[in-house]
């Protein structure tokens, strides 16, 4: 079990009554990107939310670093090296773009290396450079993705979990973010990429789990993965 | 002209304590976005405690906030963790409920501890003031409780733009699961928030049971004092409820004034009426 950085066994999570995941299992190892593909209602940001602690899971176990950490709240898993970034950019609209990225660094660990960690996030992202001063709500869409990125690498974290982070983007943003994703990953980070976008997903992944109706109907190597093959479970055909 | 002098130096002095009355009432309806019915009340009762304090203890009643502002901030922490955080997702109505309730139960209580008579916290510079001509003349107590209403907005501000904690705080007014999202412990935040809140109260209330008598049922002008500054700067705006709270202050002074003493409190709200009428987000909501 050590072998993974983060495994999720037999997963539940229901709102009220509706079952949104039943029974999702998934691992990802150190240093690896996988996808979790679905469409929009797969449940496959309910997973993510049941993973981070947003949600408590009704059922199931997931263990990070070989411990189990089912149920602990987000605070601490962000302090053990575990940060989601939100769907759609979600920034906080009223804070400059520099508080933004401060926040960010919101835990004790974190705090101490805010400096290099602010200087890491501006060469990757120099525009936020210019704009650290600007209310994050007047960015684009492409910018506040930006920022809701760089947020989430100034926690230091080891594995981040980005949820539909193509989402209402153009395409050459959505490139360049991909790109962004690739080089910090390459630096030694690893990702989750939850995507409704399957061919772009395979692409960057090294290994995809496809979901449906709360289920994940597909799993494997990315690259031995047609699309053919993962869009028929996608769609349930 | 020495009398319009002295008309809005008192309008601005009044003001800084206005703003003080309301710079609590603005954070939690900006933040908590609640409606805190019983900020008049809190602010009172911190009046009451401080009254305790100097009676027991025989200090002034400024010394007293060294006991009357954590008090006062736990009573705050309290209420919010055990009370209002759990209707928080149930919308608006069971807090106005809630906080309702707390207005009722804090006059009351205070009408049984202290019954009914008019009470003041007494100072020996309550009745001392500043001759700077014949005609003009400012009262210590009230330029003091302006100083203090100014101090504790820039303080506020300070505290929301420099710290990590009042970061953490605006982050959860902006977006609260991404708050979570960064590690804010967010189970504590609102308390901290209406700690905060309701500790500025009580520093209002010592100011005002210096100049004013109180009485238990005296919170609900405080709180449409409190409201009227919210309105006119803008829900959650730190410096905005100071201008507000000038705004208000100016305009009750200068109404009575040109109008006579009897307009003081109609032309402050009218300010207000004309406000909900033409800018009803307030001065400087974003």
């Amino acid at each position: 079990m050590s072998d993974y950085l983060l495994k999720a066994e037999d997963i539940n999570a229901k709102y009220g009554d509706f079952q949104a995941v039943q029974g999702a299992s998934f691992d990802i190892k150190k240093g690896e990107i996988i996808s979790v593909i679905g469409t929009n209602g797969a449940g496959k940001s309910t997973l993510m939310k049941a993973i981070v602690g947003i949600m408590k899971p009704s059922g199931g176990k997931v263990y990070y670093k070989g411990e189990d950490i089912t149920g602990i709240p987000t605070h601490k898993l962000v302090e053990m090296g575990l940060i989601a970034v939100p769907e759609g950019g979600r920034v906080f609209p009223r804070m400059s773009v520099l508080d933004n990225l401060i926040m960010g660094s919101y835990t004790p660990k974190a705090r101490k290396e805010r400096n290099q960690a602010l200087e890491r996030v501006y060469e990757l992202f120099p525009i936020l450079k210019e704009k650290a001063n600007q209310a994050a709500g007047s960015l684009s869409g492409g910018q506040r993705q930006m920022v809701a990125i760089g947020r989430a690498l100034m926690s230091e974290p080891e594995l981040v979990c980005f949820d539909e982070i193509s989402l209402g983007l153009a395409p050459t943003v959505i490139k360049d973010i991909y790109a962004t994703i690739r080089q910090i990953n390459k630096e030694g980070l690893t990702v989750i990429l939850v995507e409704q976008d399957v061919k772009r997903s395979l692409k960057i992944s090294d290994r995809s789990y496809v979901m449906l109706k709360g289920k994940i109907v597909l799993e494997g190597n990315s690259q031995e993965l047609t699309e053919d093959e993962v869009k028929k479970a996608y769609f349930g055909l | 002209m020495d009398a319009l002098i002295q008309s809005l130096i008192q309008g601005v002095l009044l003001g800084g304590l206005y703003a003080a009355i309301g710079i609590g009432m603005s954070l939690i309806f900006g933040i908590v976005k609640l409606t805190n019915l019983a900020h008049g009340d809190f602010l009172v009762l911190g009046s009451y405690i401080s009254l305790v304090v100097t009676s027991t203890l025989g200090i002034s009643p400024f010394l007293s906030l060294i006991i009357v502002v954590p008090v006062m901030f736990c009573i705050g922490f309290v209420v919010q963790n055990t009370m209002l955080n759990k209707v928080l997702s149930k919308g608006a109505e069971p807090t106005l409920m809630i906080t309702f309730g707390l207005s009722i139960v804090i006059q009351n209580l205070l009408l049984y501890f202290f019954t009914a008579d008019a009470r003041n916290l007494h100072s020996s510079i309550t009745l001392k003031s500043i001759t700077i001509s014949d005609g003009i003349r400012i009262p210590v107590i009230y330029l003091i409780s302006c100083v203090v209403g100014v101090v504790v907005i820039l303080i506020l501000g300070a505290y929301f733009k420099k710290t990590y904690q009042g970061k953490a705080i605006m982050a959860a007014a902006d977006d609260l699961e991404v708050a979570q999202l960064m590690g804010v412990n967010i189970k504590n935040i609102y308390g901290l928030a209406m700690g905060i809140s309701i500790a500025t109260a009580a520093i209002a209330g010592v100011m005002v049971g210096m100049i004013y008598n109180f009485y238990p049922t005296s919170g609900s002008s405080y709180l449409v004092i409190a409201f009227a500054v919210v309105v006119i700067g803008g829900m959650g705006s730190t410096y905005g409820t100071l201008v507000a709270g000038l705004l208000f202050g100016l305009a009750q002074v200068l109404g009575a004034h040109f109008f006579g003493a009897q307009a003081q409190l109609l032309t402050g709200y009218i300010v207000l009426l004309v406000m909900l009428i033409f800018r009803p987000q307030g001065l400087f909501s974003k």
